[in-house]
């Protein structure tokens, strides 16, 4: 029973990860109506930059996280200016192209610069951890860091989508980008701005997983960004709120499964959950379906 | 032609209580027949009630203001949507639980208001698709070209060439349907949906962007269809001069109801008619 | 009969395949081909049926794949078991004979689990298919991961994650399958190729490859023309998983050990980039970007760190040009060509 519960909160924590990666890939997909495949490797530039600040630069943890987020900000601003800007009329399938192709060059690119070797993250939020049941349970303080940060960015954003001018034109561009920009609604700088936010918030997730799973290689997101994509399929693309349910239940799951049918299989029944949500509630648990019109 | 001859002399008949369809089909099964067909998007009623016969040679019109449903009635019939209320049938079969490609099977082809042509194939190619279900060889005969590919492939093109002759269009087999003129790809599609060999034509606006000129041609061209393969054909359109030149049965469609029905004659002089429609609006 | 303008460039596709065939043997023969290049000889065959079956899913029938190298995959692994099997069970030891079984038994099984993963996959549209195609690419490669097979004689053992099998060990779950009998052949190679192209080349101009054209094009109105999508949509995403299991047991019968990590997420965008260069529903552009991508990084060794990020630039870059309307203008001002072309597809959208 302790050892479930151990899963369980273990499951929480990775979920909460791919709760914040699945926000980004959602409000893109809402508003820019593409797959953004290149977000799981904005993560791992985000984790490269925290470890090179703390590393080598010494500076502190959150002044860390703070230069990662400003990085991946711009980083996000100039992907959408320069590649898939170009790209707004054209084809879906052209659209992905790309996105695959930013995603393989960033790869390489942090590839050329820190090399395929692993680094080793370091333990910063380690600042101890709540033991129960007689020290069988222990939560460590990464895990309850990362639920605290997952709420606090669901409730802010929630917020921001709401109450905002900016929030609301957000809104406005994912229903009809062409009557939202007839109501003076400046398009392209909403797109921007939601990119913006999706590769901040992806600069706090890659510092988040590389808390709990310390190894930063050039290939780090690619995983748990397609998992994260999973989650927000899986929670109804386009929704906040499915995000984040999405992505706790596919960390439980993951880790569910990892801990009692097979560790070789964890993966296998996550990318199952996704077909089978697909095929069943191919908008997701809190998606709307959409229909084309004859 | 002149408007007089063309206005058909058909004498149209009560069959059932509740439609009309020319005496010469009277003896026959209808080609079409709707019973309180409606379907509902979120709880509005985009169609409602909708009662219709269509008679086996005839060529019906479907009008109606903007938003009237029309369209959709299209797409209920061709099992794009399902009904959520009602029964259509075709050629005396129930189409309940069928697809899109069973009713195409079943008799019923049509056009769109929006054109959706195979843009990057050649219009014969087009012509071919249309053709498909009359082709039977598998993909391996295809594949390792056996003599059922050579055989049936030379038929289906004589085929193809035949139908686009009804529009004079056999020169431009092999250009690129995409890149015909408007008027051109309206004809093309007509002769596509025509190469499935079904017992209904649905015409959606397929006079739409055309000028006087090709309209008044593509009057003669869809009594010469009628004509010639013996089908019913129902259309959509706004252009009044075409829809009373050549429709024998009319529906009045308003806010997914039926306001009227009749002949030519019967609708311009139904007050409903001119009070929801004519009166409000002036069509061109 | 007048031959007609695509006819007439399929048969230029053949002539080229076979002149290559022809010098690069000519070259062998006559020793003037360095080792390394040598060595790539299969494997470019077999990247150039990879892409040109990809082409079929994403140029033909317009839908993006992403997991094509689970095809792969699945076809060199029982390429290789079929291959030992038909050694230790019937004592064939004809290599021609073995490597063509064995390539039909990749073929057989890949086509199987295209079936498996078309039914579901094809109900899907756009970014939710590619995913999917992803997924199951990453499920194949981690079932795979779990695999192990031995031969007893004549009886094949097969068990899932468990290594306590008897008999010796053909596929070793995540250590792959090693001391593999290495019969594959560049002439075979070549055989494969032109099989490919025909099977391809013709099925597009068949009632098939029409109805699957027009798939792409409208489905919409294709459906109202009596055309079953899923059937034809089924029918290119099969042929295509068939295809590359074949070449995946020709590769895998190619190396002494091969492990499933091989064909990682990596090969299918190696491949998607072969196709995309090629030009997308371009046969004889697959081919040609794939036997050159294969070959200069061989070449140029020293690119080697290079490779794969000069690979993602050149994927964004085509994109952008080919689908941008400015950058479009900009090479259709300096390409008269394209231009008229581009005339009528753009007529084509409008209307």
């Amino acid at each position: 029973m302790v050892s479930f519960l151990r899963f369980f909160i273990s499951g929480i924590s990775l979920g909460s990860v791919y709760a914040i990666i699945a926000l980004g890939y959602t409000m893109v997909y809402g508003i820019a109506k593409m797959l953004n495949f290149a977000h799981g490797d904005v993560i791992m530039v985000g984790a490269y930059i925290a470890f090179c600040a703390m590393q080598y630069l010494g500076l502190p943890p959150l002044v860390s996280v703070v230069i990662a987020m400003v990085v991946c900000t711009a980083l996000g601003i100039v992907i959408e200016g320069l590649a898939y800007r170009p790209l707004r009329q054209a084809t879906k399938l052209a659209v992905l192209i790309t996105a695959i192709g930013v995603s393989y060059f960033l790869q390489n690119i942090a590839l050329l610069i820190w090399s395929s070797n692993p680094k080793v993250f370091p333990s910063v939020f380690s600042v101890g951890a709540i033991r129960l049941f007689g020290g069988e349970l222990v939560i460590t303080s990464e895990t309850l860091l990362t639920i605290a940060a997952n709420i606090v960015i669901m409730v802010a954003l929630t917020l921001f989508t709401g109450r905002t001018k900016m929030g609301k034109a957000m809104r406005a561009v994912s229903e009809d980008k062409g009557a939202a920009e007839l109501m003076g609604i400046n398009v392209n700088r909403t797109i921007s701005v939601t990119f913006a936010i999706g590769s901040a918030l992806a600069a706090i997730a890659g510092v988040l997983l590389c808390s709990s799973y310390p190894t930063l290689q050039p290939t780090t997101g690619s995983m748990p960004g397609i998992k994260a994509f999973t989650a927000a399929v899986f929670g109804g693309i386009g929704s906040i709120p499915g995000a984040m349910i999405g992505g706790l239940l596919l960390g439980i799951i993951e880790i569910l499964g990892k801990a009692y049918i097979s560790t070789e299989l964890g993966d296998v029944l996550v990318f199952a959950v996704l077909i089978i949500v697909l095929l069943f509630k191919p908008a997701g648990l809190l998606g709307k379906p959409v229909h084309e019109k004859v | 032609m002149s408007e007089q001859k063309r206005q058909s002399n058909t004498k149209m008949v009560q069959f059932p209580s509740y439609a009309i369809v020319p005496e010469r089909d009277l003896d026959k099964r209808p080609v079409l027949e709707t019973r309180h067909l409606g379907i509902e998007f979120g709880g509005l009623k985009a169609v409602e009630d909708f009662n219709m016969i269509v008679g086996r040679t005839e060529i019906a019109g479907l009008i109606g203001p903007n938003g009237a449903g029309k369209t959709t009635v299209f797409n209920l019939l061709t099992k794009v949507y399902q009904p959520t209320t009602g029964t259509v049938m075709i050629d005396g079969k129930d189409t309940a639980g069928m697809n899109t490609v069973q009713a195409n099977k079943l008799g019923i082809a049509r056009t769109f208001q929006n054109i959706r042509l195979f843009g990057n194939m050649s219009v014969e190619d087009n012509v071919r698709i249309g053709l498909h279900n009359q082709v039977k060889y598998g993909m391996f005969s295809g594949i390792f070209r056996l003599p059922a590919y050579w055989k049936q492939e030379k038929r289906q093109h004589e085929q193809a060439l035949d139908l686009l002759s009804i529009f004079d269009m056999q020169d431009m087999a092999n250009v690129k349907a995409g890149s015909l003129p408007y008027g051109a790809q309206r004809r093309l599609e007509i002769v596509r949906a025509l190469a499935t060999n079904p017992l209904l034509l649905l015409l959606d606006e397929p006079a739409a962007g055309m000028n006087p000129h090709e309209t008044e041609e593509l009057m003669e061209n869809i009594i010469k269809i009628r004509d010639k393969f013996q089908i019913a054909v129902m259309l959509i359109e706004h252009d009044m001069n075409l829809v009373m030149g050549i429709c024998e049965g009319i529906c009045v469609l308003n806010y997914g109801r039926i306001i009227a029905k009749g002949t030519a004659a019967e609708i311009q002089s139904n007050p409903t008619v001119i009070e929801a429609y004519l009166g409000k609006r002036k069509e061109g | 009969m007048r031959l007609k303008k695509s006819t007439v460039a399929d048969f230029v596709t053949y002539a080229l395949v076979i002149l290559a065939f022809v010098i690069c043997q000519w070259m062998v023969s006559a020793g003037s081909m360095s080792r390394s290049l040598k060595g790539q000889l299969v494997p470019i065959t077999v990247y150039i049926v990879m892409a040109v079956s990809l082409n079929l899913v994403v140029g033909i029938s317009g839908e993006l794949s992403l997991g094509h190298a689970g095809f792969m995959s699945v076809g060199a692994f029982s390429g290789i078991v079929m291959s030992t099997w038909l050694v230790s069970a019937f004592g064939l030891e004809n290599e021609v004979l073995r490597l063509v079984l064995s390539m039909v038994a990749g073929g057989l099984f890949a086509g199987i689990a295209g079936v498996l993963i078309g039914v579901p996959v094809l109900r899907l549209r756009g970014d939710y298919l590619a995913i999917v195609t992803l997924a199951f690419g990453e499920i194949i490669r981690n079932v795979m991961n779990c695999l192990y097979f031995s031969l007893d004689g004549r009886r094949l053992y097969v068990s899932f994650n468990n290594p306590q099998i008897p008999g010796k060990i053909l596929v070793n779950g995540p250590a792959g399958a090693t001391g593999v009998d290495k019969i594959s052949t560049f002439a075979m190679g070549f055989v494969l190729v032109m099989f490919s192209l025909v099977v391809v080349n013709n099925l597009v101009k068949s009632r098939s490859g029409r109805a699957i054209m027009a798939c792409r094009d409208n489905r919409i109105a294709a459906e109202a023309m009596g055309i079953n999508v899923t059937k034809y949509k089924m029918m290119a995403f099969v042929t295509s998983a068939v295809l590359a299991g074949m070449a995946g047991a020709l590769y895998g019968l190619n190396f002494s050990t091969i492990t499933a990590s091989k064909f990682k997420f990596d090969t299918s965008i190696l491949v998607l980039v072969f196709v995309v260069l090629g030009g997308i529903g371009n046969i004889r552009g697959s081919i040609i970007a794939a036997t050159l991508l294969t070959v200069l990084p061989e070449m140029l060794r020293a690119f080697n760190d290079y490779r794969m990020l000069v690979y993602a630039v050149v994927l964004i870059l085509v994109m952008l040009m080919t689908n941008n309307p400015t950058m479009r203008a900009f090479f259709e001002r300096i390409n008269p060509r394209r231009r008229r072309d581009r005339g009528l597809t753009e007529e084509g959208k409008s209307a």
